[in-house]
């Protein structure tokens, strides 16, 4: 633990040496305030501005044209519930397969080869990844429709998640598997009940951020799902998403729309921070302490 | 008593029986076991018995986990050739002047990258000019100053800012921080360091500076991360050794830990600069989206993931999409290099320990 050292400061010590230490105690302070007091201010004005266009309209009806009060953005919610779903039915089996060859397999130079190529599919910026979901799913398909967003949300998922299992799966001690193997399990049930079913915590931690973490993308989806003023539960038409609806709302010329732009905000961020902080109850009780 | 089972020794079920319990074992496996005694014949003993039964599932197994690892593999590939194959169009017309030509003029068929790739390089280092001073101030608080009570709320509130959508971010920046830009900081900026020319001109709020200022609350947490994982990768014992010969904390940090992390630290921020290079929403919300290259910060200018967002839906005729998938060809490649790098000097401190999040 690094800080339970305590330095000694004999009389001895010079102003200047002082003057520095206190410096940059002072800077280090400062710096924590200059950071969080953004996170602040995001959160406050999300609630003040958002929760007054948040109500039963909002959550229940689709929206009204530019200059009509009232409207919601019930199709949004649903269509980032349909993309998600698409996404997470991509991501979490491949993802979690990666994770499984990666550390059960994966200990060879091909491993290295699947490891930094997952970590060059972390560091794409999302727009590439809506291009390449364009050129691979709209244009074949000739229209926008939620399957491609929801197949760009899920490339996107798909390394976060395999490096978390893979983690998870690593600090799964090996005696547990050489235990199962000796009782006559064969591998695959014991990479699955056992490896698998003891780092789930940790597996579903990972699972959960990714999932958090493509759950407000708004780049990939201008050019895949698209955005819809009306209701849509076609996987194969364009449809609405929160995030879309919110920037669209934002950058308009239209009072009403920017307060909806705000309530829209704060849904996307109330669902984004219950993802995380699920996680954290769910490590906090789960068996692997400390793995989110 | 035929019903009865004795305790020590009960009946196996039928099922089992049927099967010889040691099976023959075929040449080939005889030949590839150790001819070394006890241990190769228990060692035969253990492989033969191994049931038959669980090989082909086992194998199968093997095959779909193979298979979703190289998925992985296969989609970078198709991303790259999508990207490729795509702006091809645009690669044998413009060739290598696409990157330095200044025109952006879709109406009359001239493509040049030049504002775009400015607007990127120049809002992505303001923002590493404001964030790495202070994710480093946020890192040594929370690894060496900090009660051990707080540390935890902090890391967790500075990881909450990297869970915030960029849509937001830009939602943020539009409403709230142009304003204060326009009313407050902007004419402070002109009337102090005006002198320089980069802070002159007509105040809109939103323009180069505000892209910068929102880039930098988002790359914080990044490099912030890292930063702390490698300064804690950092042997006690450096720590105690410079605290023996009288340092001061601050002597301590920069001397113990700092200068011992600080290839880690140079990963992390250029981990940053991947990450705001790349940056979509949050920049095309606040940066003003005029194709231009000037001086002053208080200027509206584009960046290259903006245009692609502007435009991408609305280009009309071939060349244009291939111009604007070129510029996402030359956005990957980029980042591509930039994380390749900073992981090898992340793992080089940490040994491949660190998680890195991007």
């Amino acid at each position: 633990m690094p800080n339970s050292v305590s330095p000694a400061e004999p009389q001895e010590v010079s102003l200047g040496r002082r003057l520095a230490n206190q410096g940059a105690t002072a800077f280090a302070v400062l710096a924590v305030i200059l950071v969080l007091v953004p996170l602040l201010a995001i959160f406050v004005y999300l609630v003040i501005k958002g929760i007054g266009s948040v109500n039963l309209a909002f959550l229940t009806q689709t929206p009204k044209p530019p200059g009509e009060a009232g409207g919601g953005m019930a199709n949004a919610i649903v269509g980032t519930g349909l993309v998600l779903a698409i996404a997470s039915v991509i991501g979490l089996p491949l993802g979690i397969g990666s994770g499984i060859y990666l550390a059960e397999y994966g200990r060879n130079r091909f491993g290295d080869l699947i490891r930094f190529t997952a970590d060059v599919l972390n560091g794409v910026p999302s727009i590439v990844i809506g291009i390449a979901a364009y050129s691979l799913v709209v244009v074949p398909q000739k229209h926008f429709s939620a399957f491609s967003g929801g197949i760009a949300l899920g490339i996107m998922m798909i390394p976060t998640i395999a490096r978390a299992t893979e983690e998870m799966l690593l600090m799964v001690p090996n005696v547990i598997r050489e235990a199962a193997l000796g009782l006559g399990i064969p591998k695959w049930r014991t990479t699955l009940s056992i490896s698998l079913r003891t780092a789930s915590a940790g597996v579903i931690t990972g699972c959960m951020l990714a999932f958090a973490r493509v759950a407000g993308e708004t780049a990939p989806l201008l050019f895949t799902a698209f955005g819809n003023q009306f209701w849509n539960l076609k996987l194969n038409q364009p449809t609405a998403a929160l995030s879309l609806q919110v920037f669209t709302y934002a950058i308009s010329p239209y009072d009403d729309w920017h307060k909806q732009a705000w309530a829209g905000a704060l849904i996307l961020i109330l669902l984004i921070v219950g993802a995380v902080a699920a996680v954290r109850i769910v490590t906090s009780r789960g068996m692997l302490k400390g793995g989110a | 008593m035929p019903d009865s089972v004795d305790p020590m020794n009960p009946p196996e079920p039928l099922g089992q029986l049927q099967k010889p319990v040691v099976a023959v074992p075929s040449l080939a496996q005889v030949g590839r076991e150790p001819k070394t005694g006890v241990s190769a014949a228990i060692l035969r003993k253990i492989r033969t018995s191994y049931p038959r039964s669980s090989r082909i599932p086992d194998a199968v197994f093997g095959v779909i986990i193979l298979l979703s690892a190289i998925s992985v593999f296969a989609i970078v590939l198709l991303v790259v050739w999508e990207l490729m194959d795509k702006s091809r169009m645009s690669l044998h017309q413009f060739g290598i002047g696409f990157f330095y030509g200044h025109d952006w003029d879709p109406v009359a068929g001239s493509f040049g990258a030049v504002p775009f790739i400015y607007g990127t390089l120049v809002s992505s280092f303001l923002a590493l000019l404001l964030a790495v001073p202070a994710s480093i101030g946020v890192a040594v608080f929370v690894t060496e100053m900090c009660p051990q009570r707080l540390r935890a709320i902090i890391s967790f509130l500075v990881e909450l800012l990297a869970a915030i959508p960029s849509v937001i971010y830009g939602l943020w920046g539009i409403f709230v921080l142009a304003p204060l830009l326009r009313e407050y900081l902007e004419p402070f900026l002109a009337r102090t360091l005006g002198w320089t020319g980069f802070f002159t001109g007509p105040m809109y709020g939103l323009g180069m500076l505000a892209a910068g200022i929102i880039l930098a609350i988002m790359v914080v947490p990044v490099i912030a991360s890292i930063t702390r994982e490698v300064m804690t990768a950092v042997p006690q014992n450096q720590r105690e050794a410079v605290l023996a010969l009288g340092a001061t904390r601050w002597e301590m940090i920069r001397m113990g830990v700092l200068r011992n992390a600080r290839i880690g630290i140079v990963g992390g921020v250029i981990l940053g600069l991947g990450r705001a290079l790349g940056e979509t929403m949050a920049v095309t919300m606040v940066i003003g989206n005029r194709p231009e290259v000037a001086r002053s910060l208080f200027a509206p200018g584009y960046t290259m993931a903006s245009v692609i967002a502007n435009e991408f839906t609305e280009a009309t005729g071939d060349l244009y999409l291939s111009a604007l998938v070129e510029i996402g060809l030359a956005l990957f490649l980029v980042t591509l290099i930039v994380n390749a790098l900073a992981r090898l000097l992340v793992w080089s401190i940490t040994g491949g320990t660190a998680r890195v999040r991007a």
